[in-house]
């Protein structure tokens, strides 16, 4: 394999959330109120846990694209569904993903399309031949109202890639844009739903009509015939229109990919990104894809797979958070966990979380980006980092160099699954965990199902929310101890 | 040279409220009514008392900050009263302060007193901690039952005992506890309760049950303490005297080191250590005749008895069974029913403790009452298994 210079995807990375609500749950509750919905209960729909959001989801996914890249030219976060409107998305994940912050960093939002644009342009503001990799990171955590079809068709999750010039996966041949104030949907400064136009006016103005031009003219800008693309990526809720539309644009229907509707749903900004990915875990080298967006006027980009595609790691693609789904049919706690329905919380859920945001901004690092501190002198590894060693052999003082534990391996110490303390999920689960390498702290646990942990058990690191202030709007990042999937 | 307070101070009075879910009174009510049977006990004028330690851990749910919520509940005659807090350990720590102060010689009669107010909340538990601006940022949600839990998980580990026959030993030391409860007149809970009960409550926190925690009650407790000198001067000849006071506090090691197993409490073996070398005792199991140990959960109890060493390491669930520390058994323990029928009104059980120690010691325990006994031991934990305070305080003839 030859090392090459071309602008192009050269990591991907995604993220699933592992609770999968089986949709049959969803119509058992609503058909009596629209039996309508009778129709859509088929297959399952990925679901946040409460303590994820565009963010934490966004995070995950760029963990897994990030590789051994230090420091980026840029970084995007693309969502409509972020969780700051004032306070830089992206720069939470700059800090979570211990990037230095001499670099770029820009939250892009407003449509669904505002993934592929920010990809677009991340490749095109990337200096020719530059050694820096940008990543575009896609996340939506939507929100729909009981008994709508958006409730059924959504689905979570999040998506990043990767671009640079040093041995690209695949290389980006051209793209085309247009932009058209095609309304099919919509949600005000104060909304917490969108609202929809009919669906068969959006498939027959909409897809129809305007997406074939311009992915015709991406072919055109890249020089690649409509019967050279291998792969057809085109994110689209409505059945078979994937189908129509690449037939108008000379390609056969088998050349579409999937649109997950199945097993995870329309996860919204990252949902491109998904299916490309999605793509290029089955794609050969030489492999042509052609993906479009529709959300406010078109993007559409033209990829050629190359050689470097069996470098793809699997444990960040789409297939392998597939098959870490797990089965769910409890849709009154989805609702609960996306205030739907009012819980008698008791009175433990009405603590205060203020946060003091110079005490936030001092301990950044340690919130974060869960950097500790490593004695230089006896390498005790340590949590928090503090100013005298933890090491009652040593007690040096100024000594610790910066150690995250983000991506370290821990174990059980100890642990409970604690009934009384108020958590949207109860039990609450937490414990003492050590890490490999040395250090140990009191974590919270997240994604556990009771009854299946214990002293020993292999635990790893995600960045989730701590407490939201309801009362501020301010949510509360920082990492928690999950199982480690086997 | 340090010398020890072994023999230097001498209890000269002592006075406990009713324990118990106390909606008609406030914390100074509960002041008053400790501080009148101590005064009335030493057989003193409140005017002989030179200075005052006040012990509260929830503030602000309580009495608020400062000390002057006691000088203004018992109109102390404008003395110094000092405000001490050092989580469940609060109660044993005023008691240190008042008999520091007259070992030092700067006080004549010192008085220490604790109290909490812990049903004025609106729920069943305790209170919810302010544990300051940062760690709430990044420290484990969770509460007293889910922390003390973990011991549980990490000694079926280390010890590689099953879950139920731990479960079965945690179960008797409530059953033990409530039988010695229902003997006293001022416990909260004072109903027996069988094994079977205990191991079908519902879950606190894995593997905690119902049974398995103390109770959460209003109360307090004081003590008045003198020299022996001054003591025998006012006609005290049967005198309990101090013999050890020590307290020891993590200092992040078994929170942030990878060199405690999680299964015992650290600082409760330092604490041991110190204070049987004070008291200069060399075999607790055979000298101590009675003990309170801090019984917030039914682990903590069986932990404990490793800890102090009067069980061996891994034989506290075999000593339990057989009834070492039953009533009748060799080392009686929570013979007043312990946090588990009195509750834990925070700043108030250090000297709760104390307080049946000090019964016994004169033989003025009724129904409970041990066939002599020289010498008591009472232990008092705050924090959370990886981060507290432990003080331990041996009292005898």
């Amino acid at each position: 394999m030859t090392s090459h210079k071309a602008i192009g995807i050269t990591g991907f990375g995604c993220y699933i959330p592992r609770r999968r609500l089986q949709r049959q749950s969803i119509v058992e509750s609503n058909s009596w109120f629209d039996p309508n919905l009778k129709a859509l209960g088929k297959g399952e729909r990925s679901i946040a846990n409460w303590d994820e959001d565009s963010l934490t989801m966004g995070l995950e996914a760029s963990r897994r694209c990030l590789g051994d890249a230090a420091s980026l030219e840029s970084l995007y976060f693309a969502s409509t569904t972020a969780p700051y409107s004032e306070r830089l998305n992206a720069g939470i994940l700059v800090k979570a993903l211990n990037l230095p912050s001499e670099q770029r960093a820009i939250d892009i939002t407003s449509c669904q399309r505002s993934g592929t644009s920010a990809l677009i342009d991340a490749m095109k503001a990337l200096p020719e031949g530059s050694a820096k990799n940008s990543m575009v990171i896609a996340s939506d955590k939507r929100r729909a109202r009981c008994a709508s079809v958006q409730e059924l068709r959504f689905g979570d999750g999040a998506a990043a890639i990767r671009v640079g010039y040093d041995n690209p996966l695949a290389r980006f041949l051209g793209s085309a844009s247009s932009t058209v104030d095609f309304t099919d949907h919509f949600r005000g400064e104060h909304d917490k739903f969108d609202y929809y136009w009919e669906d068969r006016w959006v498939r027959d103005e909409g897809y129809m009509k305007l997406v074939a031009p311009v992915l015709s003219k991406a072919l055109q800008e890249s020089q690649i015939s409509a019967e050279d693309i291998t792969h057809f990526v085109l994110p689209c809720p409505y059945p078979r229109i994937a189908d129509k539309i690449a037939k108008k644009v000379g390609l056969s229907a088998s050349k579409v990919v999937d649109n997950l509707a199945g097993q995870v749903g329309d996860t919204g900004t990252p949902h491109g990104f998904l299916m490309l990915g999605d793509a290029l875990e089955q794609a050969q080298p030489g492999d042509k894809i052609l993906m479009g967006v529709l959300s406010s006027g078109v993007d559409a980009l033209v990829f050629e797979v190359t050689d470097h595609i069996h470098q793809m790691p699997k444990d960040g693609g789409l297939r392998s958070a597939l098959a870490h789904g797990q089965k769910d049919t409890n849709y009154m706690r989805w609702l609960a966990f996306n205030d739907m329905i009012t819980l008698e919380k008791g009175m433990r859920a009405e603590k205060d979380h203020r946060t003091a945001l110079t005490v936030n901004y001092r301990n950044q690092d340690l919130i974060l980006g869960l950097v500790g501190g490593r004695c230089t002198h006896c390498g005790t590894a340590q949590f928090p980092k503090a100013r005298i060693c933890v090491n009652p052999e040593c007690g040096k003082m100024d000594s610790q160099g910066d150690y995250s534990f983000a991506s370290r391996s821990a174990e059980i110490l100890s642990w409970s699954a604690d009934h009384l303390t108020y958590t949207p999920d109860p039990p609450h689960h937490y414990g003492m965990i050590t890490f490999k390498d040395g250090g140990r702290f009191m974590a919270e646990f997240t994604d556990v199902d009771p009854g299946t942990i214990d002293a020993g058990t292999a635990m790893n690191m995600v960045f989730r929310i701590k407490a939201k202030d309801e009362q501020r709007g301010f949510t509360r990042y920082f990492w928690k101890a999950t199982p480690t999937q086997p | 040279m340090a010398t020890g307070i072994k023999d230097k101070v001498a209890i000269l009075g002592m006075g406990c409220s009713q324990f118990g879910e106390r909606w008609d009174v406030g914390a100074e009510e509960l002041m008053v009514e400790a501080f009148q049977e101590a005064l009335s006990d030493a057989g003193i004028e409140k005017n002989a008392i030179d200075a005052a330690w006040l012990s509260n851990h929830f503030d602000e749910q309580s009495v608020g900050k400062g000390a002057t919520p006691l000088s203004t509940a018992l109109r102390l005659p404008n003395i110094a009263v000092t405000r001490v807090e050092n989580f469940c350990a609060s109660g044993s720590e005023a008691f240190r302060g008042a008999v520091y102060s007259v070992a030092a010689g700067a006080c004549d009669i010192a008085l220490a007193l604790g109290v909490e107010k812990l049903k004025d909340t609106g729920f069943g538990g305790l209170p919810m901690n302010s544990p300051g601006t940062l760690q709430p940022l990044w420290g484990a949600t969770g509460t007293a039952p889910g922390n003390f839990a973990q011991l549980a998980s990490a000694y079926r580990a280390k010890h590689n005992v099953n879950k139920s026959d731990l479960k079965r030993a945690m179960a008797r030391v409530s059953v033990k506890s409530h039988a010695n409860g229902a003997k006293n007149p001022k416990a909260h809970l004072r109903r027996p309760i069988e094994e079977a009960q205990v191991l079908k409550a519902p879950i606190i926190a894995e593997p905690l049950g119902l049974f398995d925690c103390c109770g959460v009650s209003d109360g307090a407790a004081c003590a008045i303490v003198t020299t022996p000198e001054i003591a025998k001067s006012l006609g005290k000849d049967h005198q309990v005297l101090v013999k050890a006071i020590q307290l020891s506090l993590s200092n992040g090691f078994e929170s942030a080191y990878n060199g405690w197993d999680g299964s015992h409490i650290m600082t409760a073996r330092i604490a041991a250590e110190k204070a049987y070398k004070e008291a200069g005792i060399k075999e607790p199991r055979q000298e101590l005749g009675m003990m309170e140990v801090h019984d917030c959960f039914s682990i903590t109890e069986l932990v404990t008895m490793e800890d102090l060493g009067v069980s061996k390491e891994g034989e506290a669930v075999r000593d339990i069974l057989d009834g070492v520390y039953d009533a009748d058994g060799e080392v009686p323990c929570q013979i007043d029913g312990g946090l588990k029928c009195f509750g834990h009104p925070i700043g108030a059980s250090g000297l709760r403790m104390i307080y049946e120690m000090y019964l016994q010691l004169q033989e003025r325990a009724g129904d409970r009452q041990l066939g002599n006994p020289k010498m008591g031991l009472t232990h008092n934990l705050g924090g959370a298994p990886a981060h507290n305070v432990c003080s331990i305080t041996i009292v005898g003839h």
